[in-house]
C-alpha cells in the first residue's frame, strides 16, 4: 500500500482534529472533502511528516513518517492552496531551479530539467520573469513545477483550485488526470473529483463515506444540506 | 527593484556573463576606491566609468534611474549637511560617493541573477562550517530576507485596502497588528512550503 492510515488520531490543543482514521490508500486518484474544519488539511499533511499523529501510525511508501518524515518528503510532493508562500527565488526558473539545490546535479542537468518542467506545464516563456508578477494561476502552475521537477512518486494537493479561475482550475484538472503519480486531492472543488478512483468524506475528524466520486459526493452533498 | 527582489534584466554583456564572485569583489573594491577618492573631478570621471558600465551592460536607462531613485532625496539632504557643515568640494564628493556605490551595487544586482548571488554568498561563506554553521542555510535566510521585500509590501497593500474599506485609515494600531499577524502567518507557511519541498534534510 502506498499511503496507509491506521487508528489515527490528531489532537491540536484541546481539539481533536483527527479521531481514529483507518484507511489504506492504493489507488492513483484519491479524493478528500469535508466541511471547514472536518480535518482535511491535517490528513494531507500527515502523508508527508508536515504534521504527526498523536496515536496511531501513518505509512507512506512504506515508511512510518513519524521516523523518516524527512526521506518520506524527498517521494511526496505537497501543493498548498496559496503559492505566493511557495515561492522562494525571485524569477520563474531560479525557483524552479531552488527544489534542485542539493540534489548534487550539474548545472546543465539542472538547467535541462528546469527548461523540461517548464515547457511540460506552459511556463517555458516565463523563464526569466519576476515570479511575484505572474497570474495566481500561473504561480500555481509554478508552485506544481518546483515540485513535479523533483519527480515525486506522491503528490499531495491541498485546496489547489481554489484560488484559481475557470480556466486555470480546468488546466489543473487536465494536468492531474494526465500525471503519472498517485495523486491525492483535498478540495471543496467537487466537479475536480468525477473521474478520480476513490473520495473520502471527513467530518468532524472522522471518515463518513468512502466510495466512488458519485457515492462519496452524494453522501457530502446530504450531509451539508 | 533589483534582482533579489525579482527584476533581474537578462542579458548577455560581458558584466551578465561575470562570475558572481568577481562582480562582488569587485564591488567591494571599487566602493573602497571610492572613499579614498578625494577630489570632486576624479569621482566625476569615476561617475562617467559607471555610466560606461551601464550602457556596456544594457539594462536600460529606466533599469538604471530605478537603482539610485530611492536614494536621490537622502543625496539632497546628504549634499546640504555638507554644505552647511563642511564645503562644496566635500558636498559634491561625499553626495558622488554614495550614489556611485549604491549605482554600481544595482549594476552587480542588475546584471546576476539571485540563485547565481546565493552560490557566490555560500562559497564566501563557507568558513563558518568550522563553527557548525551551515553556508547554505545562511545564503538561503540572506534570500529569504530579500525576498520578503516585495511579500510584505504586498500584504501592507492589503492592510491599507481593508483600512480604508472600513474607514479606519489613521489607526497606526489597525494597521500593524493585522500586518505582523499576516506576516507570522506567511513565514509559517513558507517554512512548511521550505519543508514539502525537502530543504529541511
Amino acid at each position: 500500500m502506498t499511503i496507509e492510515f491506521a487508528d489515527v488520531h490528531v489532537r491540536l490543543g484541546q481539539r481533536d482534529v483527527l479521531r481514529g482514521i483507518t484507511a489504506a490508500l492504493p489507488e492513483r486518484r484519491v479524493g478528500v472533502v469535508g466541511a471547514n474544519g472536518s480535518g482535511k488539511s491535517t490528513l494531507a499533511r500527515l502523508i508527508n511528516g508536515l504534521a504527526l499523529p498523536t496515536s496511531g501510525s501513518v505509512t507512506v511508501l512504506g515508511l512510518d513518517t513519524r521516523k523518516n518524515a524527512a526521506k518520506i518528503r524527498r517521494g511526496v510532493g505537497f501543493l498548498f492552496t496559496d503559492p505566493d508562500a511557495q515561492i522562494v527565488m525571485p524569477t520563474v526558473a531560479e525557483d524552479v531551479a531552488f527544489s534542485l539545490r542539493r540534489k548534487g546535479l550539474s548545472r546543465e542537468e539542472v538547467e535541462r530539467r528546469v527548461t523540461e518542467v517548464l515547457s511540460r506545464y506552459g511556463l517555458a516563456g516565463h523563464a526569466d520573469h519576476p515570479a511575484h508578477h505572474l497570474s495566481g494561476g500561473q504561480k500555481q502552475l509554478l508552485a506544481l513545477c518546483a515540485i513535479m521537477v523533483l519527480e515525486p512518486d506522491i503528490l499531495v494537493m491541498d485546496e489547489p483550485t481554489t484560488l484559481l479561475d475557470l480556466r486555470h482550475s480546468r488546466e489543473v484538472a487536465a494536468l492531474l488526470r494526465e500525471m503519472p503519480q498517485q495523486v491525492l486531492v483535498v478540495t471543496h472543488d467537487l466537479p475536480l473529483l468525477d473521474d478520480f478512483d476513490r473520495v473520502l468524506v471527513l467530518d468532524e475528524g472522522r471518515v463518513v463515506a468512502d466510495g466512488t466520486p458519485q457515492e462519496a459526493i452524494g453522501h457530502y452533498r446530504k450531509l451539508m444540506a | 527593484m533589483n534582482s533579489l527582489t525579482g527584476a533581474y534584466v537578462p542579458g548577455t554583456s560581458f558584466l551578465h556573463r561575470l562570475p558572481a564572485g568577481v562582480k562582488l569583489a569587485a564591488l567591494a573594491l571599487a566602493c573602497t576606491g571610492l572613499v579614498l577618492l578625494r577630489p570632486p573631478w576624479a569621482l566625476a570621471v569615476a561617475g562617467v566609468a559607471v555610466a560606461a558600465l551601464y550602457a556596456l551592460a544594457r539594462v536600460g536607462v529606466a533599469a538604471a534611474w530605478a537603482q539610485v531613485k530611492p536614494v536621490r532625496w537622502f543625496a539632497v539632504a546628504l549634499f546640504v549637511m555638507q554644505l552647511i557643515f563642511a564645503d562644496l568640494d566635500s558636498a559634491i564628493a561625499t553626495t558622488l560617493r554614495v550614489v556611485l556605490a549604491v549605482a554600481l551595487a544595482g549594476l552587480v544586482t542588475l546584471t546576476t541573477r539571485a540563485a547565481a548571488m546565493m552560490a557566490a554568498l555560500e562559497r564566501c561563506l563557507s568558513p563558518v562550517r568550522f563553527l557548525g554553521l551551515d553556508p547554505f542555510r545562511l545564503s538561503l535566510l540572506l534570500s529569504l530576507t530579500v525576498r520578503s521585500v516585495p511579500v510584505v509590501a504586498s500584504l501592507a497593500t492589503r492592510v491599507r485596502e481593508a483600512q480604508r474599506a472600513r474607514g479606519v485609515e489613521r489607526s497606526l494600531r489597525a494597521f500593524a497588528v493585522p500586518l505582523v499577524v499576516s506576516s507570522l502567518r506567511h513565514a509559517d507557511a513558507l517554512g512548511e512550503a521550505m519543508s514539502a519541498r525537502g530543504l529541511d534534510d
